[in-house]
C-alpha cells in the first residue's frame, strides 16, 4: 500500500525516511531493497551471523530480525551513516584498514557497527568486553584476532606497523593497507547481491527434498497460468546447449537440472522465473512435481558394495577416480622399521560457511550473455555457461563482483546457470540470491575422509615406510573429486623424506551433496592422520617429537615421494626450528600447570608440519597480466586474479610496481572481467601470488623494457615515475620520455605489456612419479590447549604458526591469511561437521566465533623459491593444514586420548578420555587381583 | 496483516477478532521464517508499554513480556537472579540480547531455551491474558513439550512473575556448548542454594536444560541436599539416580550418554559455584 498515510517513518542515518514496504518486512530487506543501502549485508536471515548488524537507538541489533514496523519513529544507523553517528567509527575504519581486519569485507559493516556501539559506551574496553561485543558477528576470513586488535587499538591499546605509500621499488615487503580496503570498511563494496538492474526478474530453483528420488512433473503450464507474475518455468528441456557442467572437463557430469532422478538432496529439477514479489511469496510445495523416494547411498561402504546401484554410467563401483603415488619397496621399508604405528582416521563433511551466500544477476545483451556474480573462477564460469547455453565462449561475459569469502566452493557454478538461462530466454535481467539453507544444502563441501595409514621408522628415528589408503566421499557429482584424489597421494607423506611409500585414494560417489574444493583439497584430512601417527612413532621410539620430525624433513636435494628434487626454497626445517623456543617454553608452562592441578583441567601442546604444492597438479595453469602506461603517466594494471578476501588486489600490484620500478600510488586497476582482463585462472590452489603474481612481475618487467626501448636506454638505466611522466636516467643523462607525443593504442596506452606465466611441471607416471608442482609452501603450527577432562571440552590458548612464504610480499596480509586459515583449521579440529539433511543453517553448523580463537603468533620464514615473483610462494591453503593435527596432538598431550575422528567434539573427547579411565581402573584391578 | 497495538486490551481484542502470530523481539519469529513470506495476521506487541520493563513489586518481581535479555542483564536484581542474568549473557550475541525477550524464549518452548532452567529454579510463574481475563500458571505447567505451550487460543503472555522468597539465595548458571557465543547448548544447568546460619543447605533448586523435551527440576537431588553442611562442597552429593527425570537424546550436538554425564558434572560445579561466589562479584 504505497498510500502515504500508511507509509512508515523513521530516522535513518540522520535523516527522516518514509518507506512503503509492508511493516512486517525485515528491516535488513527494507534497507537494502527499498532504500538501496546495501552496506548492510545479509548472511543468514536468522540472527546466526550478525552480518546485518545495525544500530537501533544506538544499540546493535540484527536487522534481519526486526520488522520495519518496529522501528517506526526510532533511529537506525547503518554502516553508511555510522561515521556521522558514532564518534569512534572513523577511527575504527582506519584501524581496520591498518590492522588488516577486513579481508573479504562481508562481515565488516556488522563488525564495525558492533565495535562502534561498544567504544561509544566504553572508550577503553578490555579484550573480554571486545569479544563480548563482537561475539555475535561471524567472520570466516580473518580468524578475528586482527579485528580484536583493531578495536583495542582505537580503545588505547597497541597500534601496529603500517607502510603508507612506499617509494618506487619498496612495495614488496611493505605492510601496505589493502588497496580495495576503503570500500570494504565504508560499506560501498559491491558483492554478489548488491547490484541489481531495476527490471530484473527473480528465479527460484525447485529442489529435491530427498537424497535420491525419481520425479515426475505435473501440469507446469497450468501452474504458470495459475500464478500471475510467474514468467516461465525452465527444466532440462529448455537448455539450449549441454545440460552438463563441471570444473574438470573430462569429468563434467553435473546437470543444471536433474533428468528423471535426483541424485542428492537439494539438486535442482526446475527453475521458476518471475516478478520478485511473486517469487518471494511462492510456496515451492505448490510446484507440480511428485517425488518417489529411492533408497539412497549414504555411506561409502554402501556405495562401494558390489550390489550397489551406480550413480553414473562408466564409473563402476561408484568410484569416480583413483589416485596413486608409489616409491621404493614397502616390504623392505617396513622390515627395516623398529617401530610401526597405524590407525584409521576419519573426518566429516565441512561447509565453507562464507558469510556471503551465492548471488548475482545475468542479462542478455544482443547475442551475448553477461553474468555479474560472486565467483572464484571467471574464465571457467564463462566456458561452462557457454557450453550450457550452446554459445561460443566469447559470447559470455563474466563480471566478478567482490566475493564475500569463497575458500574453494565458489570455483563451481551455483546460481550462474539459472540466471543465465532465464535471462537468455526471457530477454530480461534475472537475479538469484541463495538463502543460507540453499547455500549449505547444495554447494560443495570438504570431502569426508576415511584413511587407513601405517608408518614405520627405524631405531634412529628415520622414517622407513608409509602406506596410506584413503577413501573420500565425493557425493553425487565429480566437482573437484579427481583433484582431491590426486593431490592427497602427493602430499600424504607431509614434508618428509620417506624411502618406501605408497598412497592410494579413491573418490567415491554417494547420494550426498557434491564434495569439491575446500582450502587444501584433501591435504588437511591426510595431515590429521600423518601428523598424529608421527607423534606416536616419536613417543614409541623415545625421541623428542620435534627432533623426530627434524630428522626426517625434506631439504634441498632430497627427493619427495614423487621423486621431485628441489635445489632451493625448501623451508620446512626452518619452520619447525622456529617453533622450538615457544615449544620449549610452553612445555615447561604446561608441566607446571598440570602439576599444580587438582581439578579436571589439563593443558597440552602439539604441533604439526605441512607442505602444499602451489598451482595445478601436473597440469597447465597459466595466468596472464596486462599493464599499460597512459600519456598522463598513470599505470593501469589489468588484474584478473579474483580477490576473494585473500588480498590479490593488493599483493599483485605490489609485485608489479616493483618489477616496473614505479610507485604504487601511480597505479589504477581494471579488475576481473572476462571482457577486460586477460585470464588469470582461478583463485585456488594457492596460486595467485605465485602464478598471477609472477605474470604481473613479468608484465611489469616487460613494460619497463618497453619504456627503456622507447628511450633508447639500456637495462641499467634508472626510471623515475613522477609528475605525470617518466624520466630515464643513464650514465648521468636525464631525459623525460615524451609520453604525450606517443600514439596511444586502442586501450589508451602509450606503452603496454602483457605477460603470461605457467609454472613448469611434469606429468606424473603410473606410480605418481614426476614433478607435480614448481613450488611448495611449507609450514608448521604449535597449539597450546586446555582440556576439561570431565567435560571433554577443548580450549585453544595460543597458536604459533611458522610459514615459509618464500618472500613476504605484504606481511600484514600474510598474517591475515595465516590467522584465518588457522581459524578454519581450529574449526575442522574441534567443531565443524555437516550432516546432509540436518542442520542446513549456521546455528547447527558451527564455525568458530571470536571467543574460540586464541592469539596467533605468525613467524614468516623467507626461503625464496627462485621461480616465484621475488621468491614468493602461496599461503592460502598452507595456513589451514597444520592447525587441526597440531590441536589433536595437543589433546593427546594433555589427556593421553587419541582422537581419530575429527572434529574432536566434547562428546568424542570425553568418550576417549572415559575409555582411558576405564582401562586404567581395569589395569589397577588386574594388578590388585 | 500487521497490527501493532499499544494496550493489552487492544491486543487481546485483535487476537480474538483476527488471531495471528505474536511478534515481540523477533529473534525466533524471523529466525524460523527462513525465506518464506510471512502469511496471515501478525500481532506486534512491542509497542505495548504495559509489557515493558522489569518491576520489583512487594512480593514478586515482574518481568514484562517485552523485557529483553539486555534489560535483565542491566537490572538491579537480587543474587537469586544471577543465574538468569548469566543465562541472558549467554543468549546468542549482543545483538540478539538487545532484541530477544525472555517471555518469547518461553513461548518458543525449545528444549534448549536458555531462560527456562534459571526461571524454573526461581519458581517463576507466567501471567497470561486472554478473552476470559488473566490467569497465572507455574512455568512447568506453561511449557508442555517441544514447541508446545499452554497458551490457549486468544491468549498472550503478559509477564513472568518471580516470587521474592529466594532473594538471598545464591545462584549460578552453566551453559555447555560446541563453541563460545551464538551457541545452542548441549547441556545447561541452573542452580540456586540458600544456606542457614550454620552453613547448612536451607533450600536448593536445580534445573537442567537440553536434556529432556522440556527443561526440568531435579526434586530428588534438591531433597538430598536439604540440611547438608555445605562446607565441604556439594558436588560430591550429586548421584546418577538424581538425574532420573532427564531423558537426553542423541543429536548433531552430542550423544545422550555424554549429556547425562556432563549434566552431572555441571550440576556439581554449579552448586559449588553458588557456595563460593559472592553475590554480585
Amino acid at each position: 500500500m504505497p498510500d502515504s498515510a500508511a507509509r512508515l517513518g523513521f530516522m535513518l542515518n540522520g535523516q527522516m525516511v518514509e518507506v512503503g514496504s509492508a511493516p512486517i518486512a525485515r528491516l535488513s530487506a527494507v534497507l537494502r531493497d527499498e532504500l538501496g543501502l546495501t552496506g548492510t549485508k545479509v548472511g543468514c536471515d536468522a540472527g546466526d551471523c550478525g552480518a546485518c548488524t545495525v544500530l537501533l537507538d544506538g544499540e546493535p541489533v540484527c536487522s534481519c530480525l526486526i520488522a520495519v514496523g518496529q522501528v517506526r519513529g526510532r533511529t537506525v544507523t547503518s554502516i553508511e551513516g555510522l561515521p556521522d553517528a558514532s564518534p569512534s567509527a572513523a577511527s575504527l575504519q582506519a584501524a581496520f584498514l591498518k590492522h588488516g581486519a577486513a579481508q573479504c569485507g562481508i562481515c565488516t559493516p556488522g563488525m564495525l557497527s558492533a565495535a562502534a556501539a561498544l567504544l561509544d559506551r566504553q572508550a577503553a574496553p578490555s579484550e573480554a568486553r571486545v569479544m563480548d561485543a563482537i561475539g555475535g558477528v561471524l567472520c570466516r576470513c580473518t580468524g578475528y584476532r586482527k579485528i580484536v586488535d583493531a578495536i583495542l587499538d582505537v580503545g588505547g591499546g597497541p597500534s601496529c606497523a603500517v607502510d603508507a605509500s612506499p617509494l618506487a621499488g619498496r612495495a614488496v615487503g611493505a605492510r601496505i593497507e589493502r588497496l580495495d580496503g576503503r570500500r570494504k570498511v565504508d560499506g560501498s563494496e559491491i558483492f554478489g547481491a548488491d547490484a541489481v538492474p531495476g527490471d530484473a526478474l527473480s528465479v527460484r530453483a525447485i529442489r529435491s527434498p530427498h537424497h535420491r528420488a525419481r520425479f515426475h512433473f505435473g501440469d507446469i503450464d497450468g501452474f504458470v497460468r495459475r500464478h500471475p507474475g510467474i514468467a516461465r518455468v525452465f527444466t532440462a528441456d529448455d537448455i539450449p546447449g549441454d545440460n552438463c557442467f563441471g570444473v574438470i572437463g573430462p569429468f563434467a557430469d553435473q546437470p543444471v537440472f536433474a533428468v528423471g532422478e535426483a541424485r542428492f538432496r537439494g539438486e535442482a529439477v526446475a527453475l521458476v522465473a518471475g516478478d520478485a514479489a511473486v517469487l518471494a511469496a511462492l510456496d515451492p510445495a505448490d510446484f507440480p512435481v511428485t517425488w518417489e523416494e529411492l533408497p539412497p547411498l549414504i555411506e561409502m561402504d554402501d556405495a562401494l558394495a558390489e550390489t550397489a546401484p551406480r550413480l553414473h554410467d562408466g564409473r563402476p563401483g561408484n568410484i569416480l577416480t583413483r589416485g596413486r603415488v608409489a616409491r621404493g619397496d614397502l616390504d623392505v621399508g617396513f622390515a627395516a622399521a623398529a617401530v610401526v604405528v597405524e590407525g584409521l582416521f576419519e573426518t566429516g563433511f565441512v561447509e565453507h560457511a562464507y558469510i556471503e551466500p551465492e548471488a548475482g544477476f545475468a542479462r542478455r545483451v544482443g547475442d551475448r550473455i553477461e553474468i555479474q556474480a560472486c565467483t572464484q573462477a571467471p574464465y571457467m564460469d564463462r566456458d561452462d555457461i557457454a557450453r550450457i547455453l550452446g554459445l561460443p565462449a566469447l559470447a559470455v561475459r563474466i563480471i566478478p563482483t567482490a566475493v564475500g569469502g569463497g575458500f574453494g566452493s565458489k570455483l563451481d557454478l551455483s546460481i550462474q546457470p539459472f540466471i543465465a538461462l532465464a535471462a537468455w530466454h526471457l530477454g530480461r535481467p534475472a537475479r538469484m540470491v541463495y538463502s543460507r539453507t540453499e547455500s549449505i544444502m547444495t554447494t560443495t563441501k570438504r570431502h569426508p575422509a576415511r584413511m587407513r595409514v601405517r608408518i614405520g621408522a627405524d631405531q634412529d628415528g628415520r622414517l622407513t615406510a608409509m602406506d596410506f589408503a584413503g577413501d573420500f566421499n565425493t557425493g553425487a557429482y565429480a566437482s573437484w573429486g579427481p583433484t582431491v584424489a590426486n593431490r592427497v597421494p602427493v602430499h600424504a607423506s607431509g614434508p618428509y623424506f620417506i624411502p618406501a611409500y605408497r598412497a592410494t585414494t579413491r573418490a567415491v560417489h554417494t547420494n550426498l551433496v557434491p564434495a569439491g574444493a575446500f582450502r587444501g583439497f584433501g591435504v588437511p584430512q591426510a595431515a590429521i592422520a600423518q601428523e598424529q601417527l608421527f607423534d606416536e612413532l616419536a613417543d614409541r621410539l623415545g625421541i623428542d617429537r620435534l627432533d623426530f620430525r627434524l630428522r626426517n624433513v625434506l631439504t634441498v636435494g632430497v627427493p619427495t615421494v614423487t621423486g621431485q628434487v628441489f635445489d632451493a626454497g625448501v623451508g620446512i626445517r626452518a619452520c619447525l626450528e622456529a617453533l622450538r623456543p615457544r615449544r620449549d617454553a610452553a612445555r615447561a608452562e604446561v608441566r607446571a600447570f598440570n602439576a599444580a592441578q587438582t581439578g579436571s583441567l589439563r593443558r597440552g601442546i602439539g604441533f604439526a608440519g605441512m607442505w602444499y604444492g602451489c598451482g595445478n597438479t601436473s597440469l597447465p595453469n597459466p595466468s596472464t597480466m596486462r599493464v599499460g602506461l597512459r600519456a598522463d603517466g598513470r599505470i593501469i594494471l589489468h588484474q584478473g586474479a579474483v580477490d576473494i578476501g585473500q588480498g590479490s588486489n593488493t599483493v599483485i600490484p605490489q609485485i608489479c610496481a616493483d618489477a616496473l620500478g614505479a610507485p604504487l600510488d601511480l597505479f589504477d586497476f581494471v579488475s576481473g572481467d572476462t571482457d577486460l582482463t586477460p585470464d588469470c585462472g582461478k583463485t585456488s590452489a594457492s596460486r595467485q601470488t605465485f602464478v598471477s603474481g609472477k605474470a604481473a612481475y613479468l608484465a611489469g618487467q616487460a613494460l619497463r623494457r618497453a619504456i627503456l626501448r622507447e628511450a633508447n636506454a639500456g637495462e641499467d638505466a634508472t626510471l623515475t615515475f613522477a609528475d605525470g611522466g617518466v624520466t630515464v636516467e643513464e650514465r648521468g643523462h636525464r631525459r623525460a620520455l615524451p609520453l604525450k607525443e606517443l600514439t596511444p593504442d586502442a586501450r589508451g596506452y602509450v606503452l603496454a605489456a602483457e605477460a603470461t606465466f605457467d609454472p613448469p611441471t611434469s606429468p606424473l607416471d603410473e606410480n605418481g612419479q614426476g614433478e607435480p608442482y614448481a613450488v611448495f609452501g611449507y609450514g608448521a603450527h604449535l597449539a597450546e590447549i586446555e582440556v576439561d577432562l570431565a567435560l571433554g571440552t577443548v580450549k585453544v590458548l595460543k597458536l604459533t604458526a611458522a610459514h615459509d612464504v618464500g618472500r613476504a610480499i605484504n606481511p600484514t596480509l600474510l598474517e591475515g591469511q595465516i590467522e584465518g586459515g588457522a581459524a578454519q583449521g581450529l574449526g575442522l579440529a574441534l567443531m565443524e561437521e555437516f550432516f546432509p539433511g540436518r542442520g542446513e543453517n549456521l546455528h547447527d553448523y558451527l564455525i568458530p566465533t571470536v571467543g574460540d580463537m586464541p592469539p596467533v603468533t605468525s613467524i614468516l620464514i623467507e626461503d625464496a623459491a627462485p621461480i616465484g615473483p621475488f621468491g614468493a610462494k602461496g599461503i592460502g591453503e598452507q595456513a589451514l593444514i597444520p592447525t587441526a593435527p597440531a590441536i589433536l596432538n595437543a589433546i593427546y598431550d594433555a589427556t593421553g586420548a587419541r582422537i581419530r575422528r575429527a572434529p574432536a567434539t566434547p562428546d568424542r573427547v570425553r568418550a576417549a578420555i572415559r575409555a582411558l579411565e576405564i582401562r586404567e581402573v581395569k589395569t589397577r584391578d588386574d594388578t590388585h587381583a | 496483516m500487521y497490527f501493532r497495538p499499544t494496550t493489552i486490551d487492544e491486543a487481546i481484542g485483535a487476537l480474538a477478532s483476527q488471531g495471528g502470530r505474536i511478534l515481540a523481539g523477533g529473534t525466533d519469529f524471523f529466525a524460523t521464517q527462513g525465506d518464506r513470506p510471512v502469511l496471515g495476521p501478525v500481532l506486534d506487541i512491542s509497542a505495548i508499554d504495559a509489557l515493558k520493563g522489569i518491576r520489583v513489586e512487594a512480593d514478586q518481581i515482574r518481568i514484562g513480556a517485552c523485557a529483553t535479555w539486555s534489560e535483565v542483564i542491566a537490572a538491579d536484581l537480587p543474587p537469586a537472579f544471577d543465574a538468569l542474568k548469566a543465562a541472558a549473557a549467554e543468549v546468542g550475541g549482543w545483538q540478539i540480547q538487545n532484541l530477544g525477550t525472555i517471555a518469547g524464549n518461553l513461548c518458543n518452548a525449545s528444549p534448549a531455551a536458555d531462560g527456562v532452567p534459571p526461571l524454573l529454579a526461581l519458581d517463576a510463574a507466567i501471567e497470561l491474558a486472554g478473552p476470559a481475563g488473566t490467569r497465572r500458571l507455574p512455568l512447568d505447567q506453561f511449557i508442555l513439550g517441544p514447541r508446545r505451550t499452554a497458551l490457549a487460543p486468544g491468549e498472550m503472555v503478559v509477564a513472568i512473575l518471580v516470587p521474592r522468597r529466594f532473594e538471598d539465595a545464591r545462584s549460578h548458571f552453566m551453559k555447555l556448548g560446541g563453541r563460545r557465543y551464538l551457541v545452542i547448548s548441549i547441556v545447561m544447568v541452573a542452580a540456586q542454594v540458600a544456606l542457614d546460619l550454620q552453613g547448612r543447605v536451607a533450600g536448593a533448586r536445580v534445573a537442567v536444560g537440553s536434556c529432556s523435551a522440556v527443561a526440568c527440576r531435579l526434586p530428588a537431588l534438591e531433597r538430598a541436599l536439604l540440611g547438608v553442611a555445605a562446607g565441604a562442597g556439594l558436588a560430591g552429593l550429586v548421584r546418577t539416580e538424581h538425574l532420573a527425570p532427564l531423558r537426553p537424546i542423541d543429536d548433531v550436538r552430542a550423544t545422550a550418554l555424554y549429556r547425562l554425564e556432563a549434566a552431572q558434572t555441571l550440576i556439581g560445579r554449579a552448586l559449588d559455584a553458588c557456595l563460593s561466589e559472592p553475590a554480585h562479584a
